[in-house]
């Protein structure tokens, strides 16, 4: 009887071990706010789509180190650059394995064919996958590397050689950005052979820390861990993405337990959020600036005393206050503080209407004049507001004389029409891509960007000519020293009124442990624990 | 009976000719070039722009891009959309299912609350009963969905906890995508607990999309009583003591439905259709979300496409609900 009931015991134990093994897989919930375009991020520019993709199913040869906008070894282990900035020579990690499709079982681990593979077909015209699905490689040409990369070559199998058309000290920083993720060209030769290549940007196969099960559109993204990623799996089971476009039901979804870590929370939330003891309300400043750029090609924006003037006269306090609820810091420099080379000795323009108005009247304008201030009509995270952002400043300006109308346009058509400057001033931003202050100083003010995305149609001389040394040698240091006198440089001559930079919020359930912002505002769950 | 549905059908090819027409110029309208949104900030060169342009087949003259999307349609092909390089079809495909299964329940849910309390009221009339269900369905009627929705969530999903906040099924369960309709595949599955956690995630957002259809439902169920409930045949049949019950809803209901299933058919094709709020709170992979976040997105094939396949949709509603009318009406199935 008793061995019986000893029997007995033990087969209900074992029972209940096997059910709660089913159960014990953790799941982590992220509610995602939106769909992404698609699988292949080298397509696509918009940070959900990576999320979804190179964040947690892809690597790139280097990789941003978590939490910081610095580079670390990824699939390469290291790499060498030629004394004149021409050659880089990457060492190949050995051992990496690719995830397994449904339709797909890769035979070799990562080496130099897929590296190849990946760069050639978004740059060469003649690869047989270039056209593939729509093939427009919008990150990879946004960031010239289809003009830079002269050559890349196979020395063996695990190492590589990228040939430079000119020497370009972001360009390690170009590769650990989303666009130079990397592909198993093994899977796209089997496709082709199939007849199927746009199946590789549907269902491609990675090296990251995920592998996707299911996607179902514009609902749930499912992954599991990959069990042999190389840098250990991780440590959850499974991860979905919850896909809610709308912030307060995520928020609600985040209350209820139904997601673990949600973006972008609504400003208005924040309060209620901190006060929560099941949520905890991370944040960190954005990698991103907002500003009202003048057209400084224009009337009387062509003075520097004018553009002076309407930065003394703006109340940046006020806005930060009003717009950002907040959840901004002013902003004195193009660059944000997180970035390296952020010059923290230059003196900001502070509010004073008095010495703004005889500034004005020095330049001519004692009466002041007349202008706009196109407003966006889209909510941006550097820019939550930018109708009530237009009108404060509308209102601090009209104090100094000066008389704005606000306009406003649809967005593409705004865009548009602000980079053939048919505007006076305008009200806009950015955020990052990779972390290197290029990215923001000579994409946003740099000659060659007039007539583009720089929207104060700006061309100083002094200026791009340290931007230029900067982007030619690799020599951190030296560079630095470059960008923090082009800071001081732009302070002066007030191309812009440099706003804010806005702070990132990321509530997350207080069960949910290493989480860590990204800077470049990416959402990565390889590290995350419940 | 043949010959009204041929006469009906013949009227469709030019509704159809005019809504591929009306969505093509309409959609190129709204200010906006989609290369420039897709962009966004980093924006693209006048080259780039131009390339794409030409990839996308943006730069040949309207009525050519015009004839290409005609004779595509014509040959079942309505294109790829810009963002996702899907085909609009297989697009539409994957989203409809969840389309039909919430506008399904929310209509079951309209017309089992809508039907009786219309009778009710009209039966009452003047009464306590008829104005509560009358103020009732008018504060339906009015209700602004997306602040429904949200009061709902809070207080039964956030507060008391009866029903999930969102989507379609609990993230535990990993359904096969067979059919697309959840119901059916968590069934499927035979994962225990699975259709339940499909039932329970379709409660509030039927109740939602269901409340102003349901309202429609009960002012037109009682204000077409009313006026049935006074003709001299319902007299007459009380006045032959036919049990009361028997002489409203034999007598009295059946001649009242005719402008009810009107109602109920255009309501229906509106929830086909797509519930653009209902579907982005309750985050409902749905068309209707896809085709507003289509036109933001300025994606002009799935805009075109998707208004197309909707507007068929409402016409085959229509001419299903005409039909029915001839079920329950002789005279008009033959009339000319």
């Amino acid at each position: 009887m008793k061995k019986g009931l000893a029997k007995l015991t033990l087969a209900l134990m074992a029972a209940g071990a096997i059910s709660t093994s089913a159960h014990a897989a953790t799941t982590l919930v992220y509610c995602s706010e939106g769909s992404p375009e698609g699988f292949n991020p080298a397509f696509y520019t918009a940070g959900t789509t990576f999320d979804a993709t190179s964040k947690n199913m892809f690597n790139r040869l280097v990789e941003f180190k978590l939490g910081t906008t610095e580079t670390e070894p990824g699939l390469a282990t290291s790499y060498d650059v030629s004394s004149d900035g021409l050659e880089y020579t990457f060492h190949l990690r050995k051992g990496v394995k690719f995830h397994t499709s449904k339709d797909f079982t890769p035979t070799r681990d990562f080496n130099a064919d897929d590296v190849i593979f990946t760069f050639d077909r978004q740059g060469n015209k003649d690869n047989p996958y270039h056209a593939v699905s729509g093939g427009s490689y919008e990150y990879f040409t946004g960031m010239g590397m289809d003009t830079l990369i002269k050559k890349i070559e196979k020395i063996d199998d695990y190492t590589v050689k990228f040939i430079l058309t000119k020497p370009e000290a972001p360009f390690i920083a170009n590769l650990a950005m989303d666009f130079a993720s990397i592909f198993s060209k093994e899977q796209a030769d089997a496709y082709m052979k199939a007849g199927t290549p746009e199946k590789l940007d549907i269902d491609p196969v990675a090296t990251g820390p995920f592998q996707k099960v299911q996607y179902q559109k514009d609902s749930l993204i499912r992954y599991t861990a990959f069990k042999d990623y190389w840098q250990g799996k991780a440590k959850i089971d499974r991860l979905v993405f919850s896909i809610t476009p709308d912030a307060s039901v995520r928020y609600a979804k985040l209350k209820a337990g139904e997601c673990d870590v949600m973006p972008y929370p609504n400003p208005a939330d924040l309060k209620q959020m901190e006060a929560d003891p099941n949520i905890n309300l991370m944040s960190q400043e954005g990698l991103n600036v907002g500003y009202l750029a003048f057209n400084t090609q224009k009337k009387p924006f062509t003075d520097v005393r004018v553009r002076q003037a309407l930065s003394l006269a703006t109340d940046k306090s006020a806005i930060i206050d009003a717009v950002f609820q907040g959840a901004g810091k002013a902003a004195k420099n193009p660059i944000p503080p997180t970035m390296w080379s952020y010059n923290k000795n230059v003196v900001d323009y502070p509010y004073d209407p008095v010495k703004a108005k005889k500034l004005l009247a020095e330049a001519g304008y004692p009466d002041g004049f007349s202008t706009n201030i196109w407003a966006m009509p889209v909510q941006r995270p550097y820019n939550p507001n930018a109708r009530r952002m237009a009108e404060i400043m509308q209102e601090d300006w009209s104090k100094i004389g000066v008389k704005a109308e606000i306009v406003s346009y649809e967005w593409g058509e705004y865009l548009n029409r602000s980079k053939k400057g048919e505007h006076d001033t305008v009200l806009l931003g950015w955020t990052g891509d990779n972390g290197d202050p290029d990215n923001f100083l000579y994409v946003l003010l740099g000659c060659d960007a007039v007539g583009g995305s720089n929207r104060a149609q700006w061309c100083n001389e002094e200026f791009n000519n340290l931007l230029l040394k900067a982007k030619q040698t690799s020599d951190k240091a030296e560079r630095t020293k470059d960008y923090e006198e082009a800071q001081v440089v732009f302070k002066r001559e007030a191309p812009w009124i440099t706003i804010a930079h806005s702070v990132v919020y990321e509530p997350i359930r207080k069960e949910v442990k290493g989480y860590k912002i990204d800077p470049l505002g990416g959402h990565y769950f390889y590290n995350v624990s419940k | 009976m043949f010959q009204f549905i041929f006469r009906r059908l013949s009227l469709v090819i030019p509704t159809f000719l005019g809504i591929t027409l009306l969505t093509f110029t309409l959609i190129r309208l709204i200010p906006g070039d989609p290369i420039e949104v897709m962009a966004g900030e980093r924006g693209v060169s006048a080259e780039r722009h131009a390339e794409l342009s030409a990839q996308l087949g943006f730069d040949k003259p309207l009525y050519v891009q015009y004839y290409h999307y005609v004779t595509g349609v014509l040959q079942g092909d309505l294109g790829n959309s810009l963002i996702t390089r899907e085909p609009v079809m297989k697009e539409f495909l994957t989203l409809f299912p969840a389309t039909i299964e919430l506008a399904f329940c929310a209509a079951i849910f309209a017309i089992l609350i809508g039907l009786p309390a219309g009778i009710f009221a009209a039966v009452k009339r003047g009464t306590v009963i008829d104005h509560s269900v009358m103020t009732f369905s008018l504060t339906g009627y009015s209700m602004p969905i997306f602040w429904w929705a949200l009061l709902l969530m809070l207080v039964f999903s956030v507060n008391l906890g009866w029903t999930p906040v969102s989507g379609r099924i609990d993230v535990v369960y990993w359904i096969d995508d067979v059919t697309g309709f959840m119901l059916i595949d968590s069934l499927l599955s035979g994962e225990e607990g699975a259709f339940a956690s499909a039932v329970s995630h379709l409660i509030l957002p039927s109740i939602v999309l269901g409340t102003i259809p349901m309202a429609v439902i009960a002012r037109m169920t009682r204000s077409s009583m009313l006026e049935v409930l006074s003709e001299d045949y319902i007299r007459t049949a009380r006045a032959k003591g036919i049990a009361p019950w028997r002489v409203i809803v034999i007598h009295a209901l059946r001649n009242a439905l005719i402008p009810v299933i009107t109602v109920i058919g255009l309501q229906v094709g509106i929830l086909l259709s797509g519930a653009i709020l209902t579907e982005t709170v309750f985050a409902w992979p749905g068309i209707g979300k896809w085709l507003i976040e289509s036109i933001g997105r300025r994606d002009y094939p799935v805009v075109q496409g998707g208004i197309l396949i909707v507007a068929c949709i409402i016409i085959v509603v229509n001419l299903l609900v005409d039909i029915t009318y001839g079920i329950v009406n002789p005279r008009i199935r033959h009339s000319r």
